[in-house]
This record gives structure tokens, C-alpha cells and sequence, in this order.
């Protein structure tokens, strides 16, 4: 489904990644880990279409050249970024703006765009099965949420789009041990053989509740070794410091 | 590119940009007391108006035009102008829209206003005036049954010429400014209301203003009288080909709320830019004041202002019945070359007696925009309250936003409060909606849409929709 081949991403003539690869089958979860600053971000960045890198290498979605995509084709491809920091859009209420991605997806796949009443009927299950307080969606967009609920906001917003493949930055990190658990549920719920997950992590806490058929370890821009989840126990053991 | 491929691209951006082909009666160039005889004469109006217009124009050859705003201009030479044009099928006035110039019709339709009978807007009444006339004003006879007067300004000299009399002038006076003046002394035509004792005004009243004539000046003229008890929402829009020259819109607008009335005026204008350039355009000069002169009166103004290539106008409410209230609410976009000086005067005159300002400005490409707004209470308004409220939204790096606000408090009792902030869509906003699907220009509309959501609320419903659609429209191809 995805395949990174040599990926190099420079910014601001600063080298970040240096070579990465990588390969996710449909229905694979890949969990990447690594030290702050080994590129994990960048690589979010890159793959959902951030603007401002230099970037070599090869990467493919599904046989097409992903980095020749518009941000928002990549999104009707079906990738989809839960950020770190979700953004704050004042004025815009969290449901005119799930409508709105839902049906902009909807538009350039050629498929009947939902109306009123369909969406609410998908919102109001959705929001269920993630336990989600509905009463947020009709706030600002993100204006005012606490840290966990804008995670959580990210994972309704993942579940309602349903993408093929989820890139998962950092969305542990901040969460109290009930919303982790929320987070968790909201990616186990859309796992089957065609859903790929890559989740970027510091911690090998979430991958308790999610567990992932591979881990990979990020340093100075490459991945430097592979593994099955027993992986991400050693390093916890470890550090990052002392793994190479 | 020559020039026919340059309109037709113009006119993707601005699709109102068409002109009709039409042939005009004209009053000869120029501006004298001929060129106003012509017109009150054309008119077929009595002595009376003609006076009011002669003593304008005394004024007016006495006053010097103003140039304090920030938007400067090229002196217009308004001995160059033409400042009556109307399609020559308007001399004998047609008696009902089956004598109506087909062309005519046809403009309306194009832009989206449809006169006949059978494809009227639901629940609007329209007035269409074109140049310097009005050529049609629709659902007048469920109107009258109310006892509502709803017509062109030229009708209303003729038949109901004591209200005329009594308030034409009386908010905004033959003495009062350089532009202001000007229209009293040629004003053309334009709307004019009147809603009885205790009438709630059953659909929304409208007029739609076409200029279409070059080298002309419209100066259109309203009037809005709510009697005692009365209600009325009224709504206004605009539109202009493109040309390459400027050309000046100059309207008066003035509303009447007695006891207990409230008026809604709501515009959106849409008038003519200009090019990317910054070529040709409107230049919109317009005087816009309330009076609530009656008790527990109110006015609201809310405009949509994202035409023009200039846009100067104060829309402004007198507060001179106790517990009376005044609103404005406003959003203004500029993009390319395009200049707005805009806000409004609330004048607290009267015990009890509140106001409220949202203005929303938002400027992209070369654009500059100023918010300038007066709160003024006066010593023997007690307990009076303005709240206001400035916010400004900036796209890209050569544009320019301004806030100028005159606060005058005269009075212990009262007190005024003033918020401000400005802010600019980040690149990081547009990247999560981008990966949430939206392309650049839905991103931007999103984002701008709920930056102006207050404001839009005010809007009728029908109005807000396409207000929406206006607003994404005029930011295209803002953000690169």
C-alpha cells in the first residue's frame, strides 16, 4: 500500500531524514518510535503533504507517486493525519467542519456527498462507540478543548472519515490513562484487512492497547532496526539512548 | 491577450461584469442647474422638489470635496460626468412588466433577480433600479392591501407627497457633506417605504441596483419611514459591469423608526472592483443614516461590503428616542487593489439608549482596509451603552489593516466598551484543513466564513447563503 524507498527531507538546509524505508501492507499496523528530534514528525509531515521540505527519494500510495499530490489529494486517497497539535479554527463549529472534509472526500471520489440528516445519523453513532461528548461538536473547532479532547476530536474526525491509512502522531502524548484508552479503541474499532495504521509514538504505553504488527525504531533520521512488538518492551527497557 | 479574451477572463471572476445594450435617454453631460432642471423635469416633479434640488446645488457649489480618508482617489472631474441615464423604453413609463423592455427582463434574470410574475422570489419584494430608474417593482398590490408603501422614490414624489415632504432631507440634510449634497441636488431614483401604524411588513423588501450606462454617475435615493409599532426588514444589492474606467456610486440613504418600530437594513455589495490591476471599479461614496426618533426604536444595519474599488461609508444611527438601540454589523473584504474606509457613527442622544458594532474587515492581496467608527453620548443621554467590536483578518503580506476609533462620553452614567484584535490565517490552519480533504480556496472560505459568522447571522436567510458564497468568491486565488 505505502512504500518509502531512500526518503530524504531537508528543511531550512537542516538534514532531518537521511535514507528512511519503509513498506506497510494493506492492514498492517506499524508503530515508529524514537528519541525527540530523530525526524517522526517530518515524517507525518511529509507523507500527509506539508509544504516547506526538500525532499528525495520515492514514495508511493497504492502504485501512484504520493509526493506529486496536493495535500487534500493525498486526503481523498484516503491518508489521513491525526496531529499533534490539533489546529484551532474560531467561528467554525466542529460540525460544519466534519461535514464540510466529509463531503469535500466525498466530492472528489465521485460519491453522493451526505446530507444534513445523513451526517448526523453518522455523527451521533460515531460519537457513541468513541464515547465522545457530542455537545463539543457544536463548538468552535478545537477553541477551547483541553488537551484530550482535541485527541479525541482527531479520532472521531479518523473514524467518521475512515481512511485506508492513518498516521498517528504523538496522539498519546498528554493523554490521561481513560482517554488513551478511547484513542486506542477508536484504531482497534477501524482495523481489518484493508486499514494500514502508522503510529508515531515516545511511548510504548499505547502500544499496549494497540498492538501493532511491527515497531521500528527512528534515529537521526533512519530507521535503524525493525521488529515485532517485543521490540517496543526492549526499548522501554533500554532508552534510546543506549539502543543501536 | 486582447481584449475580448481579457473580458471573458474577467468575467469568470466577476460574473455580474456584463452590460446591457441598451439605448439611453441622457441628460447632457455635465453638471449645472440645466442638467437638474432636466432631470426634475423628466421627472415630471413638482416645484417644491425642484427647489429642494436648486438649494443643494447652492450648497454644493460652496462646499470643497473631502479628502481625509485613507483611500486616495484621481480628482473626479465632475463636470465629465453623465448624471442621468435611463433605457429609452422608460420615457413613456411602461404600465406593467408585459410593456417592460425585454433587454430589460433579460438583465434581471442574468443576474439572477427574476421580475415576473411567475419566477418572483418567494417572500421578496423587489425594487429594480436600473441606472437612474426604477423599472419594476414587484408584489406592490399584496403590499397596499397592508397599507405598506413600497415603490420607486419617483413614484412617491407623485403620489404621496406629504411624507415626502416631511421626511426626505430630515436625517440627512441638504446641508450635511460634499457627496451627500451632491445627491440631493441630482438624485435619480430609488426606493421608498412606508409602513403603517402597527404593521409587521409580511416579506422582505428589496431593491436591486444595476448600473449599467458608462461615464454615469448613479445617485440613487432611499427612504424608509417605520410608523409607530411597525416593522421592517429591507434589503439592498448591487452590481456593475466591468469597465475601465471608475465610475462613482453616491447614494443617500435615510431611515425613519418612530415608537416602537424597528428597521433591519441589510446590504450586500457587490459592485464592480476593478481589475487584478486595480483598473477601473466603483467608486462607492455613500451616505447611509438612521434616526430613531421614537421611543424604543431601532435600527440595524448589517452590510456585506466586498465590491467596489473604493468603499467609503459610515452607515450611521441617531438615537434620539429614549431606550432606543442601534446595531451595526459588517463585514469588509478587499483583495487585489481594492480600498475600503468604513464603519459607522452611533450618536446617543437619548436616556437608556444602546449600541452595538461587530465589524469584521478583512483584506487580502494589495488591498487596504480601515475600520473608523464615532460612538458619541451626549450629556443628557443616561444610561447609555456602546459595545464594539473590531476584528481584522489579514491574507498575505502586502496588505493593510487599520483600526481608527472616535470615542466621545459625555455623560458618568454611560459607558462604552471597545474590543479589537487582528489576525492572520496561518499557514498551519489551511495545512490541517488541506489534509482534511478542503482545497485551498474551501479552506480559506471555511475559515473566513466562521471569522465572519456573527455578522452573517444578522443576514435573512436567502441573503446569507449566497452572502456565504460572496465571501469565498471575492478571497479566490488570495492565498497562493
Amino acid at each position: 500500500m505505502l512504500t518509502i524507498e531512500n526518503l530524504k527531507a531537508k528543511i531550512e538546509e537542516k538534514e532531518i531524514l537521511k535514507g528512511l524505508n519503509l513498506n506497510i501492507n494493506p492492514g498492517e499496523v506499524h508503530a515508529i518510535m524514537g528519541p525527540n528530534g530523530s525526524g517522526k514528525s517530518t515524517l507525518s509531515n511529509i507523507l500527509s503533504g506539508k509544504k516547506g521540505y526538500e525532499i528525495n527519494g520515492n514514495v508511493t500510495f497504492e502504485g501512484e507517486n504520493l509526493l506529486n499530490l496536493e495535500t487534500e489529494e493525498r486526503a481523498h486517497k484516503g491518508i489521513f493525519l491525526a496531529f499533534q497539535y490539533p489546529l484551532e479554527i474560531p467561528g467554525v463549529n466542529t460540525n460544519t467542519f466534519l461535514k464540510t472534509s466529509i463531503n469535500a472526500i466525498k466530492k472528489a471520489r465521485g460519491e453522493k456527498e451526505l446530507d444534513a440528516i445523513e451526517f448526523l445519523k453518522l455523527i451521533k453513532q460515531k460519537s457513541a462507540e468513541l464515547k465522545f461528548d457530542e455537545k463539543i461538536l457544536s463548538r468552535q473547532l478545537n477553541v477551547g478543548f483541553s488537551g484530550g479532547e482535541k485527541k479525541k476530536n482527531e479520532i472521531l474526525q479518523m473514524s467518521i472519515l475512515n481512511p485506508k491509512l492513518s498516521i498517528l502522531d504523538e496522539t498519546d502524548s498528554g493523554l490521561d490513562i481513560d482517554a488513551l484508552r478511547i484513542v486506542s479503541e477508536g484504531v482497534n474499532s477501524l482495523r481489518n484487512k484493508e486499514n494500514s495504521f502508522l503510529i508515531i509514538t515516545h511511548y510504548q504505553r499505547l502500544l499496549d492497547y494497540i498492538k501493532p504488527d511491527f515497531v521500528h525504531v527512528l534515529k537521526n533520521g533512519q530507521i535503524i532496526k525493525s521488529g515485532d512488538y517485543e521490540l517496543a518492551k526492549e526499548l522501554e527497557k533500554v532508552g534510546y539512548e543506549d539502543f543501536n | 491577450m486582447d481584449n475580448r479574451q481579457k473580458e471573458i477572463d474577467n468575467l469568470k471572476d466577476y460574473k455580474y461584469g456584463f452590460s446591457t445594450d441598451i439605448e439611453n435617454t441622457r441628460a447632457p453631460k455635465g453638471l449645472n442647474e440645466g442638467v437638474i432642471k432636466f432631470i426634475s423635469n423628466i421627472k415630471k416633479e413638482p416645484q417644491w422638489m425642484l427647489d429642494f434640488r436648486l438649494k443643494a446645488f447652492e450648497r454644493f457649489k460652496q462646499l470643497k470635496e473631502p479628502d481625509w480618508q485613507k483611500p486616495k482617489y484621481p480628482k473626479i472631474d465632475y463636470q465629465d460626468l453623465y448624471y442621468y441615464s435611463a433605457p429609452k423604453s422608460m420615457d413613456d413609463k411602461p404600465k406593467s412588466l408585459d410593456e417592460l423592455d425585454p433587454k430589460l427582463l433579460e438583465t434581471y434574470k442574468k443576474l439572477g433577480i427574476p421580475l415576473q410574475e411567475q419566477a418572483r422570489l418567494n417572500g421578496i419584494a423587489v425594487d429594480a433600479v436600473f441606472d437612474s430608474v426604477s423599472v419594476a417593482t414587484t408584489f406592490k398590490e399584496e403590499l397596499t392591501k397592508q397599507g405598506i408603501i413600497f415603490c420607486s422614490m419617483s413614484e412617491a414624489i407623485q403620489k404621496h407627497p406629504d411624507l415626502v415632504k416631511k421626511y426626505l432631507g430630515s436625517v440627512i440634510p441638504i446641508t450635511d457633506h460634499f457627496f451627500a449634497t451632491l445627491n440631493s441636488a441630482v438624485f435619480t431614483d430609488g426606493s421608498f417605504v412606508y409602513i403603517p401604524k402597527g404593521i409587521k411588513c409580511p416579506m422582505e423588501l428589496s431593491t436591486y441596483f444595476r448600473i449599467n450606462a458608462s461615464e454615469t454617475g448613479q445617485f440613487e435615493r432611499t427612504l424608509i419611514i417605520a410608523d409607530k409599532g411597525s416593522y421592517v426588514s429591507y434589503l439592498e444589492g448591487c452590481t456593475a459591469p466591468m469597465r475601465d474606467e471608475n465610475q462613482l456610486h453616491a447614494a443617500n440613504v435615510e431611515l425613519i423608526a418612530l415608537d416602537d418600530a424597528e428597521i433591519k437594513y441589510s446590504t450586500v455589495q457587490n459592485w464592480y472592483p476593478g481589475d487584478k490591476d486595480g483598473v477601473g471599479g466603483i467608486y462607492n461614496f455613500v451616505t447611509k443614516r438612521g434616526l430613531c426618533k421614537g421611543k424604543n426604536s431601532k435600527i440595524s444595519w448589517t452590510q456585506v461590503e466586498t465590491g467596489s474599488a473604493i468603499t467609503w461609508k459610515y452607515p450611521s444611527c441617531i438615537l434620539k428616542g429614549d431606550n432606543s438601540v442601534g446595531e451595526f454589523y459588517s463585514i469588509a473584504i478587499t483583495n487585489n487593489h481594492q480600498k475600503a474606509d468604513t464603519g459607522t457613527k452611533m450618536i446617543h442622544l437619548g436616556k437608556n439608549t444602546k449600541s452595538k458594532i461587530i465589524s469584521k474587515g478583512i483584506s487580502a492581496g494589495n488591498s487596504d482596509m480601515m475600520y473608523r467608527g464615532l460612538v458619541d453620548i451626549s450629556s443628557k443621554a443616561d444610561n447609555s451603552r456602546n459595545f464594539t467590536q473590531c476584528d481584522s483578518l489579514l491574507m498575505g503580506n502586502k496588505c493593510g489593516a487599520h483600526t481608527i476609533p472616535y470615542i466621545k462620553n459625555k455623560n458618568l452614567k454611560s459607558n462604552i466598551e471597545h474590543e479589537a484584535t487582528t489576525s492572520k490565517i496561518s499557514d498551519e490552519q489551511l495545512y490541517y484543513c488541506n489534509q482534511r480533504g478542503l482545497n485551498q480556496e474551501e479552506a480559506v472560505s471555511l475559515i473566513v466564513n466562521g471569522f465572519c459568522k456573527e455578522v452573517l447571522q444578522q443576514l435573512p436567510m436567502e441573503f446569507a447563503v449566497e452572502a456565504q458564497k460572496l465571501v469565498g468568491i471575492s478571497l479566490e486565488g488570495s492565498v497562493g
